[in-house]
């Protein structure tokens, strides 16, 4: 064995008793799938529940008079806007408009937010949310290693975390939150997810991690064909680019700017300054030169990260996220392209290995759920 | 643990070439397929494509990965398995039998013989593994 340097989440121990496949995920030792494997694992969350431990996500806890200016002076979003008990998906912008990073911004109270970052940029966001601090009146706390997050995601997830909660599970509406108890343990329970399903994200004390996890497992029946099943970062993956939604490193870095990545409507460019709004609203005058659109392969093969796109013979763009969808059972992918190509139905190639596959535009999201509820 | 059947030959590449006379069927190993997950895509060659022993003659793609197939031994090939196609999903669950890649006519008895037996590549895995 090569001892690792990996850090790892309180579920750690867990994720490896139940048969992980373990990976080096932004320096986290991660599950990338459970024996159940990627395709089933995908469909149960589709069809049925899916579990997954998000632990290594960053928190920062922003508390003081002044949280809600200083958090809407660095990101896009309108956190003005958040009331009591609701979460905003937002983003930390450069001068440039371009991405340090996506997050959820929560709102406790009008002098308390909490900030949900990404696993891999915790360290450069609090580096970043720290040096561009002024004399606001707050006070920056890194709760990261406060926290596990487990995500129950899919049709049953309420049915199934309702068993462990006084908490009115169909009272929270989507992207919205409340602190409750989930069998007796202090928890934030949030109606958020990254899988395109209906679901929730709950925060805990990392001790209790594991005692949740084992719990919603229990009570989703896992192991009968219709039960929860855990997955590991691969199902995440594919979940999340069915549903189009970007994931950092992939379709949003700092050389992509928000406009580009269709996340216009995370950009508030009216809500007063903040860092990128300048360079946003110029480029919005402007119009962007290059955009993020969805593909699905139309010959045989699949698109992979960083495969490049053509048109009429001429590299266009690259692939930003390509991957088999399990549940459109389609070869689908996210890509860069200039503005003049960026329309659904056009073709497009995607140099597979030295391989030109036809490709097609088409509409994102690939995937969406019925939302019968709370809409 | 990986089910390695007696009979066949091995690669360190973990394909399985089974001989009959100057006929060698190939496919990938219990071992491949388990660490592959998922295998959501087999592209395999023509029938007349020659190769080289190590040559690359197609690929394997779990929904994560890719993965190149090599031919453990020299030759041509003279029969494709088109069902992978529709069924890649076989080459989990039966690697050995209906997940068959490839037939090929074998250059030369000598690059069989320099391959693993049943044994040797149980080695191998647990080399691998530690």
């Amino acid at each position: 064995m090569i001892t690792s340097s990996l850090k790892q989440t309180p579920l750690h121990a867990m994720h490896v008793s139940t048969g992980g496949r373990m990976i080096d995920f932004g320096g986290w030792d991660m599950p990338v799938q459970y024996p159940l494997g990627t395709v089933q694992e995908h469909l149960h969350t589709r069809t049925h529940a899916g579990l997954f431990d998000v632990s290594h996500m960053g928190e920062f806890d922003v508390r003081g008079s002044e949280a809600i200016p200083f958090v809407n002076r660095l990101v896009s979003n309108d956190a003005s806007k958040l009331v009591d008990g609701q979460a905003q998906y937002s983003a930390l912008t450069t001068p440039q408009g371009t991405v340090v990073d996506d997050l959820l911004v929560y709102r406790f109270s009008e002098d308390h937010l909490l900030l949900v970052v990404n696993a891999s940029t915790t360290e450069k966001d609090w580096d970043w949310i720290i040096s561009h601090k002024r004399d606001e009146q707050v006070e920056l706390r890194n709760a990261s290693s406060e926290y596990c997050q487990i995500a129950l995601q899919g049709p049953d997830a309420l049915r199934i975390l309702q068993t462990l909660t006084d908490t009115s599970l169909d009272e929270i509406k989507y992207y919205h939150f409340r602190r409750g108890e989930v069998d007796g343990v202090s928890a934030i329970i949030s109606r958020t997810g990254y899988t395109g399903e209906d679901g929730f994200e709950v925060y805990a004390a990392p001790n209790a991690a594991e005692q949740l996890w084992k719990r919603i497992l229990d009570a989703g029946n896992y192991g009968a064909p219709e039960g929860v099943t855990p997955c590991g970062l691969a199902a995440r993956n594919t979940l999340r680019l069915e549903a189009a939604m970007a994931l950092y490193g992939h379709e949003i870095d700092d050389n992509t700017t928000l406009l580009e990545a269709n996340l216009g409507w995370i950009c508030k460019l009216n809500k007063g300054d903040f860092i990128g709004r300048e360079r946003l609203a110029a480029q919005k005058e402007e119009g962007v030169k290059r955009k993020l659109i969805g593909f699905e392969m139309t010959d045989r093969g699949i698109a992979r990260d960083g495969q490049a796109v053509f048109v009429g013979g001429s590299q266009v763009g690259l692939v930003t996220s390509g991957s088999p969808a399990p549940f459109l059972r389609k070869n689908i992918g996210l890509a860069y392209v200039p503005i003049e190509y960026a329309n659904v139905n056009q073709e497009i190639k995607i140099d597979v290995r030295g391989r030109a596959v036809d490709a097609r535009i088409v509409p994102v999201p690939f995937y969406k759920r019925d939302r019968k509820v709370n809409s | 643990m990986a089910n390695v059947p007696e009979k066949l030959n091995y690669s360190k590449d973990h394909e399985w070439i089974k001989v009959e006379g100057e006929t060698g069927t190939v496919g990938i190993t219990d071992h491949a397929q388990h660490a592959l997950g998922d295998v959501v895509y087999v592209e395999l060659p023509k029938v007349g494509d020659k190769f080289e022993a190590h040559e690359a003659f197609g690929s394997v793609e779990s929904v994560k990965a890719v993965s190149e197939l090599f031919s453990p031994v020299s030759g041509e090939v003279i029969e494709v398995n088109e069902s992978l196609q529709d069924e890649p999903e076989k080459v989990n669950t039966d690697p050995y039998g209906e997940a068959w890649m490839i037939r090929i006519r074998v250059g030369s008895a000598g690059e069989v013989d320099s391959l693993l037996t049943s044994a040797e590549y149980e080695d191998y895995l647990k080399a691998e593994t530690e």
